[in-house]
């Protein structure tokens, strides 16, 4: 299949997803099944990293300012501009479009192989829907607030690792982080945004991919490899398309 | 009943069915055999609507389901149960959540109501006190019971099953088969079994359809397929020695 085959099919699946679910009931205990299972999940490996890189995005900032015009303050600024446009919406999404796309693809890919996505189509049931609504609406609702938990523990990295290395003071971070926020509080939304528009590549993808698995568990194995790349690369010409659209 | 009328299939340049006909009646057991790759699993994908017929028509007891869209094929989907070869339950699901699982989705009943039907499923097929297994944690006959036990939960008027027996003993083999039969002659079901377990078509083969090449080339009951001297169908049931002397037996008794 060439590219517009797939984005035609994945179109085509996309009317599927958003159909009306067959049952609420079930639709909502998979919704919550869901939050837990892709965001609660995801919440400690995006604190590791996030409190981690703000510290080594403001140690790399200070060890980096050697002009004397530059005021200290900046390195807090730096922080927070890096981490709220790109750190925690873009990078943070890779990072998770890793660990949760390889998980869906295989989950739906293992159900398509073993003849449960059939038995589903057989009862009557919207498969698509069924398996990809909950996964995607849970994740796009709720990954915007993994993004500020991921920002606020970002910068509180960068201020442990600043203050305890004696680098700059807590003052110093802190009007950094306030700086000039009235002219890019618009940064936030922008990363908000972003993270909405991620959520959905990030399930939406591998659950294509899982769906369409044909053959056995090798092609299991392959479709969530491609599903991990694909959402990477689709997620980083979103980034570009989004900052341009926004921010430009 | 289910009606087969012409039906034809394709995949890109090659034909798997070639204009096949057959009628499936309720209340006996159908079985559609042949060899590998000569497609009856196709045919029977055909019949459940997983593969779109080129040509020809699936009616339903009068209705024509290769002609319906989704949502009107829906009311058919929910009469047809389905067993397949990997029974196919839900790995997350436990046992009785399995069985329960078309209740949830397309009934009113309440927890206690589809508890119960669930529990009455599972007793009929011999699965008492495993409520609360994961499928990975039961055997392949129980898992298989289980797929019976889901397939008829509904009260379907139409029971599919794709290769039953497949990777299980001749003894557990036998088990599935008579209760399949029990479960058709009790409700009344169309029931449809694909399958080369040659003990199965011996055994249960009220009617059976032999595809081979993509037609249709024999049809018959499980006596008659003994007296056939039908080539391929002898070549395909008796190929082995023990078979070919015991259907000149047969034969000569």
């Amino acid at each position: 299949m060439n590219l517009f085959e797939h984005i035609g099919r994945f179109v085509m699946m996309l009317r599927s997803v958003f159909s009306k679910p067959e049952k609420a009931k079930v639709f909502r205990k998979r919704f919550f099944n869901e939050i837990d299972y892709i965001v609660i999940n995801s919440i400690p490996l995006v604190a590791f990293l996030s409190v981690f890189m703000g510290a080594v995005i403001s140690l790399q900032t200070a060890s980096n300012m050697s002009s004397p015009l530059l005021p200290e303050y900046t390195i807090g600024y730096i922080t927070r501009q890096s981490t709220i446009l790109e750190f925690s919406p873009t990078i943070i999404s890779l990072i998770i479009a890793g660990k949760v796309g390889s998980n869906i693809a295989s989950e739906i890919g293992t159900m398509r192989v073993t003849e449960q996505i059939d038995a589903l189509e057989i009862m009557g049931v919207n498969s698509i829907g069924y398996l990809m609504l909950p996964k995607i609406l849970a994740t796009m609702i709720f990954f915007p607030f993994v993004t500020i938990i991921s920002m606020v523990l970002s910068l509180l990295g960068g201020w442990i690792a600043g203050v305890q290395s004696g680098l700059y003071s807590t003052e110093t971070y802190v009007y950094g982080i306030q700086a000039f926020w009235n002219v890019d509080s618009h940064g936030l939304y922008y990363a908000l945004t972003k993270s909405v528009v991620f959520a959905f590549i990030l399930t939406a993808i591998p659950s294509y991919y899982g769906y369409y698995t044909r053959g056995g568990a090798l092609e299991v194995g392959r479709s969530s490899t491609k599903a991990v790349v694909a959402s990477s690369v689709v997620i980083l010409l979103a980034n570009y398309i989004l900052t341009q659209l926004i921010l430009i | 009943m289910v009606e087969v009328k012409n039906v034809n299939k394709s995949f890109g340049d090659t034909q798997v069915l070639f204009d096949v006909s057959a009628k499936f009646e309720p209340g006996r057991m159908n079985l559609i055999i042949g060899a590998s790759g000569q497609g009856k699993s196709v045919l029977a994908k055909c019949i459940v609507g997983l593969h779109e017929v080129d040509q020809g028509q699936i009616i339903y007891d009068g209705r024509d389901f290769s002609a319906m869209n989704r949502t009107e094929r829906t009311v058919i989907r929910k009469e047809i149960g389905m067993l397949f070869q990997g029974s196919a339950l839900f790995d997350s699901l436990t046992v009785i959540e399995n069985v329960m699982f078309p209740l949830r989705m397309f009934t009113e009943m309440t927890e206690a109501e589809m508890r119960e039907r669930a529990s009455f499923c599972l007793n009929r097929v011999n699965i008492v006190g495993k409520d609360g297994l994961l499928p990975a944690e039961c055997s392949g006959g129980m898992q298989k019971r289980i797929g019976i036990a889901r397939a008829i939960a509904m009260n379907p008027k139409y029971l599919f099953c794709d290769e039953p027996n497949s990777g299980l003993d001749p003894k557990t083999s036998i088990v599935i088969d008579n209760l399949i039969r029990e479960l058709t002659y009790e409700y009344k079901m169309t029931t449809i079994v694909i399958t080369h377990d040659m003990n199965s078509v011996m055994e249960v083969g009220d009617h059976i359809i032999f595809i081979n090449q993509g037609r249709k080339w024999w049809e018959g009951t499980n006596k008659e397929i003994i007296k056939t001297d039908n080539e391929e169908v002898v070549s395909f049931v008796y190929a082995s020695s023990f078979m070919k002397t015991l259907r000149e037996k047969l034969i000569n008794s």
